[in-house]
């Protein structure tokens, strides 16, 4: 009896051994998203604009690994150059809580992929959409709209505040200032 | 026998790695080799020691006491034999650690000597390649490889490692030992090979998914070869001749692949991944993972996960005609 107990613990240590899906191989062809985003909160009519959203942002704003490869790609597509560690730059700051564009995971990868009108490049075609979703689950992370345990921790670099991790719960307003450094010149 | 057998040929397979382009044993330079006549006279030291032992454990244990002895009786012959004995011991094993000591100290004299003049390199390790750049006085004679180191045979050659991301280990054992590379910081170590060769190295220090795929080749050549191929490397890109390369290399420029990939004399100027623009002389892709031949770069183009599941390349969108220009494009990058 005592074995047995012994041993159904064991086991249900072990069943803790999966941990997250890392989904290293995407396919590229079925990739790009068909999302349905608006670009201003008006419409005609009574309710808001009509939008599509796939659910697919769940997937990437719950997973570490995908959240963390975003970290990564941040720089190493130079995001940093225009908007720095999140607190902006040149480009807004992404950390805040105050979107342009809309903060939803959909937003910031419409925002990526297709650019927006006062300086943000567009990245379709010279970034994979996976890694598209990864940058925007990061963004996501930076005013810690992403889920505690899947947020980054601490990193090797210095930092200007407390990790995404430890971050207090962010939340999504509309309405960003577009920073005078971007506005075009009258 | 049936039953050693196996155990003997498994025990014996550990020996045949120590021949080879990857071994310790196998030593090709100053330092390898201080560090392997180290390891042999270990080695003889630590079996002579430990053999006495065992035939004093032997003699003692088969040795029979009288009957009825007492126990407490002493003999000033025995005592007088076993001071002598036990002063022995003690002043035997003061001498080797003594001299084991002395002989590691000038081995460390060997191993982390620095010599002036000559060649440095900064190498950086990142998530699974080595970045290698060429310092030079002359900033139009400084370019970055990557995976591959040439050296002059017989000179000095100073390795400064950095990290990109986690800590990684520089390990050449034919030439040298391990080094860290740590973020944050530059370690240095000083390599020299003897012999002209192809000697490979591998990363040290776990650092993740493909940290075994994380290898590195050290080509040794004479001076004038080493010349020949440092003016090649400073050179750009050849700019393609025939229609399918050029239709190869309007392929890689308009893909995702100029975010990472530099290929120097075009319009990529990605610097986070491997420098491509003489990837096509290179022995190996993907950090001595394949062979560089177009069927290989082509496999690894398509589909980099199946060759190295969760390296930092992205699997690209590509239509299949476009796969063979592109392979034939950057096989032609010599
Ligand atoms: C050349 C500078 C530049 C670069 C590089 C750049 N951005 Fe931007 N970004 C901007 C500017 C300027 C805006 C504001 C655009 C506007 O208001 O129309 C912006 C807006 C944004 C927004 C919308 C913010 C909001 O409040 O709605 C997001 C999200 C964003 N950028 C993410 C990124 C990411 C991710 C990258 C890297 C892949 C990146 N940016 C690279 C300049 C840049
Ligand atoms: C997100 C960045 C990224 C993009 C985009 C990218 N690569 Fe890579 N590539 C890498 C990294 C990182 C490596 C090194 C992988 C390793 O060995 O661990 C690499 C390795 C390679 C290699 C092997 C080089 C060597 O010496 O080992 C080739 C060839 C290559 N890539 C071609 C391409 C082509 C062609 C494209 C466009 C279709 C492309 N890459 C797009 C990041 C990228
Ligand atoms: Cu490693």
């Amino acid at each position: 009896m005592r074995t047995v107990l012994i041993l159904s613990l064991a086991a249900v240590v072990l069943a803790a051994c999966e941990r997250e899906d890392r989904d290293y191989r995407s396919n590229p062809v079925t990739a790009e998203t068909n999302e349905k985003i608006a670009l201003v909160p008006l419409s005609a009519g009574p309710g808001g604009p009509t939008e599509q959203r796939s659910g697919l942002g769940k997937d990437y704003e719950e997973n570490a690994y995908h959240i963390s490869q975003g970290q990564r790609l941040y720089t190493w597509f130079n995001c940093n150059g225009c908007h720095a560690n999140g607190g902006g730059d040149s480009g807004p700051a992404l950390m805040d809580d105050r979107w342009i564009y809309g903060g939803q995971i959909e937003n910031i990868v419409q925002t990526i992929r297709e650019g927006r009108p006062n300086g943000m490049p567009s990245f379709r075609g010279k970034i994979p959409d996976d890694q598209i979703w990864q940058i925007a689950a990061y963004i996501r992370s930076m005013g810690r709209n992403v889920p505690k345990p899947a947020a980054p921790s601490r990193k090797d670099d210095m930092s200007p505040g407390p990790a995404e991790q430890r971050r207090p719960p962010g939340e999504v307003i509309d309405g960003g200032q577009i920073p005078p450094s971007a506005q075009m010149p009258q | 026998m049936r039953r050693i057998g196996p155990f003997l040929v498994l025990a014996l397979l550990p020996l045949g790695g120590c021949q080879g382009w990857q071994s310790a044993l196998d030593a090709h330079g100053p330092a390898a080799g201080a560090l392997a006549r180290m390891f042999w006279i270990f080695v003889a030291v630590l079996a002579t020691v430990w053999v006495l032992t065992m035939i004093a454990l032997v003699l003692a244990l088969r040795r029979r006491r009288a009957p009825d002895a007492d126990p407490l009786a002493t003999d000033p012959g025995t005592e007088r034999r076993m001071t002598v004995t036990i002063s022995i011991a003690i002043a035997l094993t003061l001498v080797t650690v003594v001299s084991l000591t002395g002989l590691s100290y000038a081995a460390q004299k060997v191993l982390f000597a620095h010599k002036d003049g000559g060649l440095s390199l900064l190498v950086k390790g990142q998530q699974w390649w080595w970045q290698v750049t060429y310092e030079d006085a002359q900033p139009n004679r400084v370019f970055t490889t990557a995976n591959e180191i040439h050296i002059p045979v017989g000179e000095p050659v100073l390795i400064k490692l950095e990290s990109s991301d986690v800590i990684h280990s520089f390990w050449v054992p034919s030439l040298t030992g391990k080094m860290d590379a740590i973020t944050g910081r530059q370690n240095q170590i000083q390599i020299q090979a003897d012999r002209p060769g192809v000697y490979r190295g591998q990363c040290a220090e776990y650092c993740g998914l493909q940290h075994a795929h994380m290898g590195l080749l050290v080509v040794a050549e004479s001076k004038e070869d080493f010349e020949r191929w440092r003016e090649q490397q400073i050179s750009s890109a050849i700019p393609p001749t025939d229609d399918e390369r050029q239709r190869g290399m309007e392929i890689f420029m308009s893909k995702p692949c100029v975010m990472c990939h530099q290929i120097r004399g075009t319009d990529a100027g990605g610097k986070v991944a491997p420098d491509l623009t003489h990837v096509g002389s290179r022995r190996t892709i993907g950090a001595g993972t394949l062979e560089t031949t177009r069927g290989n770069i082509a496999a690894w183009i398509v589909d980099p996960h199946g060759v190295k599941p969760g390296v930092n390349m992205p699997t690209i969108q590509l239509d299949p005609d476009e796969v063979q220009p592109l392979a034939t494009y950057l096989e032609g990058l010599k």
